[in-house]
This record gives C-alpha cells, structure tokens and sequence, in this order.
C-alpha cells in the first residue's frame, strides 16, 4: 500500500506540480526550482505562435475524422458480432478483431507500411496487374485518412466489447413483445436496441470528448518524419519538439497544460450537459 | 451403473456429445425471423472481409522473415508463401548483437515491471477495497484526479531528470508504476468478496495481509490475470519512453524496430562497431515478427480471463 501511495505522490502528483514549469524559463544549470519566474509570457508567446494554432488544428482535424469514421465502425461490427447466432463463428472472429489492440503503435505502423508502402503488397500488386501505384505511405495528403485507416485497423475490434456488453444486457423480452406486435428487425433496432444502449454510446463520446486534444501520440511521432509537420503535427508533437528535442522547457509545459485544463473542463462541461438531458454520463 | 463395461460406450456419450454440439449454436428465438439469403451472404463477406484485413498482414511479414534475401528482392519486397523457407534471418538477429540484446532488454523490463506493478496494485487496491482501512473515499478521489487531469509529458521528463534516472531502466517502470483504470478492476473486483469471509478469518485471528494471501487472491485469479496481462502487454510495447529516457546501447526492442523498420537506417553495434546499413528486408520482418510474437502467445488467455475479470469491474464501476 505505501509504495503505492508514494507512486501517486511522487510520479503523478510531483509531475503535476512540476508544471510550474510553465511560468517559468527553464534553465538547466538552476533545475526546476530555482529557474527565475517569467509569469504567463509563456502562455502569451503560445497565443500568438501560428506554428502551436496550426499544431491544434492538426489535432481537432484528426479527432473529428475518428468521431466521424473511427465510431460508428465498433458499433457497426458489434451489432453484426451480436446478431450471430453460431456462437463458435462469433468467438473466432471476435478473438481475431480484438488482436489488433494488443500490438504497439510500432508494430501497427512498420505493418502498415509494409502493406501499403511504396515497396509494399499492394503496390507490387497493382504494378504486377499494370495498374498505377498509389501514393500513401509519406504522402502528406494521404496521411489523415491513413491515420484513421490505422486507428480502425488497431481499435475497432476493442472497441466491440463495451457494445457487446450492453447488447447482451437488453432485455430479451421487449424484443420478443416488439415482434409480437408486428415491428421488422429495423423498428426492432430503432425502438429497443437503440434506446437500449444509448447511455454507453454517451458515455464514450463524453470520454472522447475529453480525448478531443490528444490523437495518438506515439502514431503521430512515428511518423512525423515521413510526411512532415505540415500534416502530422499534433499538439503532443509539437510539446515534444519545443521541449524536448528545442530544450524549451517552460514554452512546452504551457502548450500541455493548455490541453490538459481544455480535456478536463470538456469532459466536464459534457458530463454537465449529458445529466441535464437526463443521462448518467461518466460520474455522478 | 458407475463403471461401465469397456468397449461399451456408456449411453449417456451421445446425448452429451450432442449437446455440447447444440450449445455452440445459440438457437435463433421464435420471434426473430430468418435473415434473407442475401443478408445472410453480406455478413459473411464482412466477417470474412474482417479476419482477412487483420490476418493478411500477418502472413505476408511471417512469410517475408522465412524466405531468402533473395526471393523478397525478386518479388519486389514482400513474399505472400515463400518458396523455401529458411530460418536464416531469424539466426542472424538471434546470435547476439543488436536485436539479441533488445530483447533481453524488453524481456527484463516486462517481467520486472509486471512484477512491481502488479505487486503495489494489489496492495494499494485492497487497502482501498476495505472500509475504513485509510482515508478511503478522499484518497481514491485524488487518485482517480490524475486520471482526469494526467501531468504532461514535460514535468514527468523533468522528473525523471531531477531523480537522476535518466538511461536506468527504473525510467520505463516508476513513471508508470501503477494504471489506474486496473487499480479500479482490481479494487471493484476485491469489493466483490463476501463481507462473511473477512469475518471469519478475523475471528480466526488473521491480519490483513493474510487475508489478502490466503483469502481474497485465490478468489481474483482472473482478475489477476488480466490486470497482470495487460501491465505486461504495456511493458513489453512501451516505445516513447524508451526513445526517450534511455541511450542506445540500452534500448528495447520496440525502438529497435523503429529504427529498422520504420526509418529505415541501420544500427552501430556498439560491441563490434560495425555498421548494419539499412537491415535487409528479410531481417526487418523477422524483427517485427519477434516483437509481435509474444503478445500472439499470452493473448490466449487474455482471451480467456478479459471477459470473466475485466468486464465485470468495468461494469460497476
């Protein structure tokens, strides 16, 4: 229990006042205390530097091609997982769709390329049958959609598992009472399953809303190098390269604690939002 | 009736075998409607079209690390069945240099850290799962608080540095010692022991922590296992940390594969000094083959416990 504790105390809550650091100008020879204080010049600096604008526009891009793509497509293959009625099909494809999750975003990105790089399957194929090769891998206009594309490969399949717990949790009886009085599998789905499983697909877009600043990290720098910051780069990118790779410490802190107080007060703000409309949301 | 004579089968065999038969198909509900033929044919393509999108990328790098440098050249990168295979790139990666060392390294590190974490999780769970033990309710607040509001990649580089575990590899597991969202499994799950049993063992005189070894354990096993699994999954394709903490002669695989597969540069090795210029194909897809072979092996039973353990504590909480 108290290394536990001492966990928390030290890694997280001693990072978390570590953020001071963004009030500060970091300098290496004086460490973290002992920098002189700047005030909010740091943050002032972030407001006018197109280059972190251009980073947050990356990042809320991305985030609404998953919410538009990335989504529905759990849902979708939940309710295709859930209307099998052989069970031993249904576990197979559930084990195989589920794999995905567990790979790192290395490996998840070396497959990709492999698949779709210009050396890769496909295009040796498309060359073997004599058609035009595509351009994907180290595109900078292919490079959302392929990060979408990489997210629904690796996630999706996860993604079931909470859809299918919900399903499983419908009442069998109102199915059995809704066919009775004549509604189709459509009206079926509309007025029992829908309403059903309404309060889960709340809470995720709560918590996605909270996620609405952070798009895969590791992706992103795995692969910034190929098309460039034009495209790739995100707001957790551009903390890494002003900070860790420029050295400017305090600069980089303001940008991270900008998108961890806009997460918090988003996922907030949404949970207010979802109790008002008579939801449950995240907590209580 | 109990013991059957041999080369008689007992009668019952049939009806069980049938049965078991029977339950792998879940018997569609009078209400339902048969699917048209036509539905019926779209999901199985989309059944089909998912295992294949996952399935096929594995066999082609399994395929491509078993064929020779040679074929993979002729065939423009990548081999789909190889002709004849051969373990070649594998003993070249696996008799000692660069790889060999990373995945002692990834090994080390996965196995210490799982250890570590899963040891504090427990403890810190089950101090949280009983009442009054410790400031309880305000404790496991302030802890779920550093979920919400996490610190940022630049105060936990800072301290890292100010701790002076700069290229130790304490850096890939202190940081991220404990997962609160399997703290939370475990606490849901120690909460689910009966209230009788801590009674008992206290009127036999136990103390907590014999409770927890000889009580609550052996009651959580699936809990165990998933939570133990999913810190080793974590350890073992934790990459940026590394990339960013550790020098090179100490990296684990994952950065590694970066470099080989993603960047396409080679490495120095820095026992013998010699320079891989840009590994062969063949060597790449071995690599990636290494690097995603031990999660092919324990997912299994990820498998296996993820639905019992973790559902169930992700539901209550």
């Amino acid at each position: 229990m108290m290394p536990g504790l001492a966990y928390f105390l030290v890694f997280q809550y001693g990072a978390l006042v570590g953020n001071v650091i963004a009030v500060k100008e970091y300098v290496p020879f004086d460490g973290l205390w002992n920098s002189p204080w700047v005030g909010p010049d740091n943050f002032q600096r972030m407001f006018e530097d197109a280059a972190f604008w251009d980073s947050v526009l990356n990042t809320l891009l991305i985030s609404v091609l998953q919410l538009v793509f990335f989504f529905p497509v759990p849902l979708a293959l939940a309710l295709l997982l859930h209307s099998l009625t052989w069970s031993t099909v249904r576990r197979f494809v559930q084990s195989v769709a589920y794999l995905p999750h567990f790979l790192s975003w290395v490996i998840v990105v070396a497959l990709f390329q492999q698949v779709l790089g210009d050396t890769g399957m496909l295009n040796s194929y498309l060359g073997d049958i004599g058609l035009h090769t595509v351009d994907i891998i180290g595109n900078p206009d292919a490079f959302k959609p392929l990060v979408v594309a990489q997210v629904i490969w690796k996630d999706a399949g996860w993604g079931t598992i909470i859809f299918l717990a919900a399903l499983s949790l419908v009442d069998e009886q109102l199915y059995e009472a809704a066919a009775i009085d004549g509604a189709g599998p459509w009206r079926r789905f509309w007025h029992v399953t829908l309403p059903a499983i309404r309060p889960v697909i709340i809470l995720l877009l709560i918590m996605r809303l909270g996620e609405i600043l952070s798009v895969g990290f590791e992706q992103m720098l795995l692969q910034r190098d190929a098309v460039g910051p034009e495209a790739a780069e995100v707001i957790d990118t551009f903390v890494y390269f002003q900070g860790i790779v420029g050295g400017d410490y305090g600069y980089a802190a303001a940008a991270g604690l900008f998108k961890g107080v806009v997460g918090a007060v988003l996922v907030y703000a949404a949970n207010k939002v979802a109790h008002r409309l008579g939801e449950q949301g995240v907590y209580k | 009736m109990l013991t059957a004579r041999p080369g008689v089968p007992p009668a019952r065999s049939a009806g069980e075998k049938r049965g078991r038969r029977m339950s792998t198909r879940v018997v569609r509900p009078g209400w339902m409607e048969k699917p048209k033929p036509l539905t019926q044919a779209a999901k199985a393509l989309a059944l089909v079209v998912v295992v294949l999108l996952v399935c096929v990328p594995f066999l082609v790098i399994v395929s491509t690390s078993l064929a020779s440098q040679r074929e993979v050249v002729d065939n423009g990168g990548w081999v789909l069945w190889p002709q004849d295979p051969t373990l070649q790139a594998y003993r070249d990666i696996l008799e000692g240099g660069i790889v060999t060392h990373a995945l002692g390294v990834s090994a080390g590190v996965t196995v210490v850290g799982t250890l570590l974490s899963l040891a504090c999780t427990v403890a810190l769970a089950y101090a949280l799962a009983r009442p009054g033990v410790f400031g309880g309710k305000p404790v496991l607040l302030l802890i779920l608080f550093t979920f919400l509001f996490p610190p940022g990649m630049i105060p936990n580089f800072l301290l890292v540095k100010e701790l002076g575990l700069l290229d130790s590899y304490a850096s890939l597991i202190l940081p991220v010692l404990i997962n609160v969202f399997n703290l939370v499994v475990l606490r849901a799950f120690f909460q689910g022991v009966p209230e009788d049993l801590f009674e008992a063992a206290r009127l036999d005189g136990a103390g907590d922590l014999r409770v927890l070894l000889t009580i609550v354990l052996p009651l959580s096993k699936a809990a165990l296992a998933v939570v133990g699994l999913f810190y080793a999954v974590a350890y073992w394709n934790a990459w940026f940390y590394a990339s960013l903490y550790l020098e090179s002669d100490h990296w684990p695989l994952q950065q590694v594969l970066r470099t080989y597969v993603i960047a396409g540069t080679g490495l120095t090795d820095t026992t013998t000094g010699e320079a891989t210029v840009n590994a062969p194909q063949t060597i790449q897809m071995a690599v990636l083959v290494i690097a995603t072979v031990p999660i092919l092996l324990v997912y299994p039973f990820l498998q296996k416990y993820f639905t019992k353990g973790v559902l169930t504590g992700a539901i209550k909480s």
